[in-house]
């Protein structure tokens, strides 16, 4: 059962130097009880995908086109009133920057249970209580005492941590963690993924997690769809992406990892950028980076074929239309 | 609620750390406080003129008489006329001895506008020929000692009102400007440069013309407060709008917007609370400013009206180099103002020294 249907979902931005297309044809669907992983370089796309599906992009300058389907629901035209019973309660966003997401002014506990009575009849103590007993399910010490402080008074791991919970008192189906755990240290990596996977359990929630550390992602995601200049270049499972990359482009970040084998070489890495969103290279967008890159590659832009097991990729090395050709 | 106070804790340290602003704030909390009571502090109705005693020396407070202690007292005065040059001259008459006594009866006046009452501070008994003017007496015989505290209360106002209107204009312009941005942002960042270009004082006179002349006296304060306000918000408003320009990227301000909170919301809750810091170091700061151009405009003879009195206007008297060589008790208001402009400054560099959290380490 998917409970969210993205189709051909593309979404472009005016700008004075061109359209800039930051998403550019992506289908993928999300089902019930997963955690979906979107990984990329910084700059691919991922964040404005999300938030397309969160409808945070202010239209203009955004163009959006194609389909999400929530439950049933079309989101993408949708007004921003509709909108609001979606956002927090249906869908919850997490964002990278724990700090920025608490207003430095207020108690975080009048900010979290402002947050939860927007989604709930629930008395104003229930609230409260209801606050409380979240932070202590995220594992925050003395929750009590910590709702009436304020963001200064907290670690950014405590904060994350904090967001989370207020993101999950709202019940929501679906959560979209955009890079939760960058701006934090190893160790607290560790714990807020640990606390993500056992929430997911708990809550039954399905899970996009976006972000570009795959180490990440081998912890705690089903499934992984790598995207690369606006496309989803890979889909496949964990264990078959990570046994059996098929993309170059996939292979290329799995090799960039450190590895305990490569002790005192050069780490891999893939040469050049990321092109930039309004001077994309013709035929495949990955072409000048790629090193099986063939003439068809510079040509025509592969599309996703279905590897079997359900592993899809677009590359020309495996096309069955190159063949043909 | 453990740890209640952390930083106002913080602020209040580094804040008593700054001597000089401790002494600024002690000197204005006594200028104030003698603003407030002035009528009840000055010894006498600073409208009141009084012919014996124009233009005469600050009183000489003596404490003995006959070599025996009797407590502060002041002597009568006679004046006579040089007989060359006709010019009125005061000479000490140590026969008659007139007491300072506390809370002494003199002119009747309303204390705060609500009763009548006829009770000072300080004073002597009425007398025909003495009077306690202790910063002696100005051109029509007023004392000046009661002209300034009574000219204080427009001056120290004036700054702090005008401060006021200027810092809370400023804040919402450039509240507006920075989180709209686009041709709104343009257009006012330019009106803003446009007025900045103009000369401060010319337009301050400018402004301050088209008051009527026919106005009573408070309706011209108010105008003055207005005209001062008019200058000092702009300083203001592009600061603030740079700081809005960062703090509407916060995430906390996108949730704020995407949960349908109004744009007015946005600016009063979260976006100008965060600049608060700013505004009450930049309200300190621009208090002397208003101070001084109260007093300039008044100085010039555009502002305050006789016979209500404001520092600059007293001033106005010693304009002459003569004027000052003969009776230098006129420059008197003139020491106020440097004494407040000062407490301001002081007061505001330790209130941002205290206030700014980089600055707290190597503080510490």
């Amino acid at each position: 059962m998917s409970i969210i249907d993205v189709k051909n979902l593309s979404t472009h931005f005016r700008t004075d130097d061109g359209i800039v297309k930051a998403v550019d044809g992506v289908s993928f669907e999300l089902r019930e009880n997963e955690i979906l992983a979107l990984v990329g370089e910084s700059g691919c796309g991922k964040s404005v995908t999300v938030k397309t599906v969160m409808g945070l992009l202010k239209s203009p300058p955004a163009i959006i086109n194609g389909s999400i389907n929530y439950k049933g629901k079309e989101l993408v035209g949708m007004s921003n009133k509709e909108y609001y019973k979606i956002r927090g309660g249906e869908i919850g966003m997490i964002f990278q920057e724990p700090m920025s997401a608490f207003d430095p002014l207020y108690r975080v506990g009048e900010q979290a249970s402002e947050a939860v009575a927007m989604h709930s009849t629930l008395s104003k103590e229930a609230i409260k209580e209801k606050v409380i007993s979240m932070f202590e399910k995220v594992g925050i010490p003395e929750a009590a005492n910590r709702y009436a402080e304020y963001p200064h008074q907290m670690s950014g791991g405590m904060l994350q941590r904090m967001l989370i919970a207020i993101t999950l008192a709202c019940d929501p189906n679906v959560l979209i963690a955009d890079e939760p755990t960058t701006a934090l240290d190893v160790t607290i990596q560790a714990q807020v993924l640990n606390l993500m996977r056992e929430l997911q359990k708990e809550f039954n929630t399905s899970i996009i997690f976006i972000t570009h550390d795959l180490g990440v992602v081998a912890e705690l995601a089903d499934r992984i769809h790598v995207m690369y200049a606006g496309k989803i270049v890979e889909k496949a499972n964990v264990v078959e992406l990570f046994d059996n990359p098929k993309h170059p482009y996939t292979k290329g970040l799995l090799n960039s990892r450190l590895k305990r084998e490569l002790k005192g070489q050069e780490l891999p890495y893939i040469e050049g950028t990321v092109p930039r969103a309004f001077e994309f290279p013709k035929g495949c967008r990955f072409n000048p980076r790629c090193p099986h890159a063939m003439d068809i590659c510079r040509e025509k832009d592969p599309e996703l074929t279905d590897l079997g097991k359900e592993h899809d990729c677009a590359c020309w090395l495996y096309a069955t239309g190159a063949d043909s050709e | 609620m453990k740890m209640k106070g952390n930083t106002s804790n913080r602020v209040k340290k580094a804040f008593f750390k700054h001597k000089l602003g401790i002494i600024g704030m002690v000197v204005l909390f006594i200028l104030y406080f003698t603003i407030i009571f002035a009528d009840f502090i000055a010894p006498y109705n600073y409208k009141e003129t009084n012919r014996n005693f124009i233009l005469t020396e600050p009183s000489q407070i003596a404490w003995t008489h006959d070599g025996k202690f009797v407590g502060p007292h002041i002597y009568g005065v006679k004046k006579s006329r040089d007989p060359v040059t006709f010019a009125i001259q005061y000479e000490t008459d140590y026969e008659k001895m007139y007491p300072i006594k506390l809370f002494a009866k003199g002119d009747t006046y309303k204390f705060w506008g609500l009763w009548e009452t006829d009770i000072h501070l300080f004073g002597i008994e009425k007398q025909s020929d003495a009077v306690l003017y202790l910063f002696g007496g100005d051109r029509f015989g007023r004392d000046l000692f009661s002209r300034v505290l009574m000219g204080g209360r427009v001056s120290l106002t004036a700054g702090l009102i005008g401060t006021l209107i200027s810092v809370v204009i400023g804040a919402i312009i450039g509240a507006l400007s920075g989180y709209y941005g686009g041709w709104i942002d343009v257009m006012i960042q330019r009106v803003i440069e446009i007025l900045r270009s103009f000369p401060r004082i010319p337009l301050w006179l400018a402004l301050a013309m088209l008051l009527p002349p026919t106005w009573p006296s408070t309706a011209v304060y108010v105008g003055i407060v207005v005209v001062l306000s008019f200058i000092g918000w702009m300083g203001v408003a592009r600061v603030v709008r740079g700081m809005v320009l960062s703090l509407r990227e916060k995430e906390y301000v996108l949730a704020a917007k995407v949960v349908g909170q109004s744009d007015f919301k946005i600016v009063t809750k979260h976006l100008i609370p965060n600049t608060i810091t700013y505004l009450v170091v930049v309200s300190t700061l621009s208090i002397p400013g208003m101070i001084l151009g109260e007093s300039s405009i008044s100085f010039l003879g555009l502002g305050i009206k006789e016979p209500m009195t404001s520092w600059g206007l007293l001033l106005k008297q010693a304009q002459s180099l003569s004027e000052i060589q003969a009776h230098p008790w006129l420059m008197i208001p003139g020491l106020f103002i440097i004494v407040a402009v000062l407490s301001f400054n002081f007061v505001g560099d330790a209130l941002r020294d205290a206030l700014d959290p980089y600055r707290t380490v190597d503080k510490v």
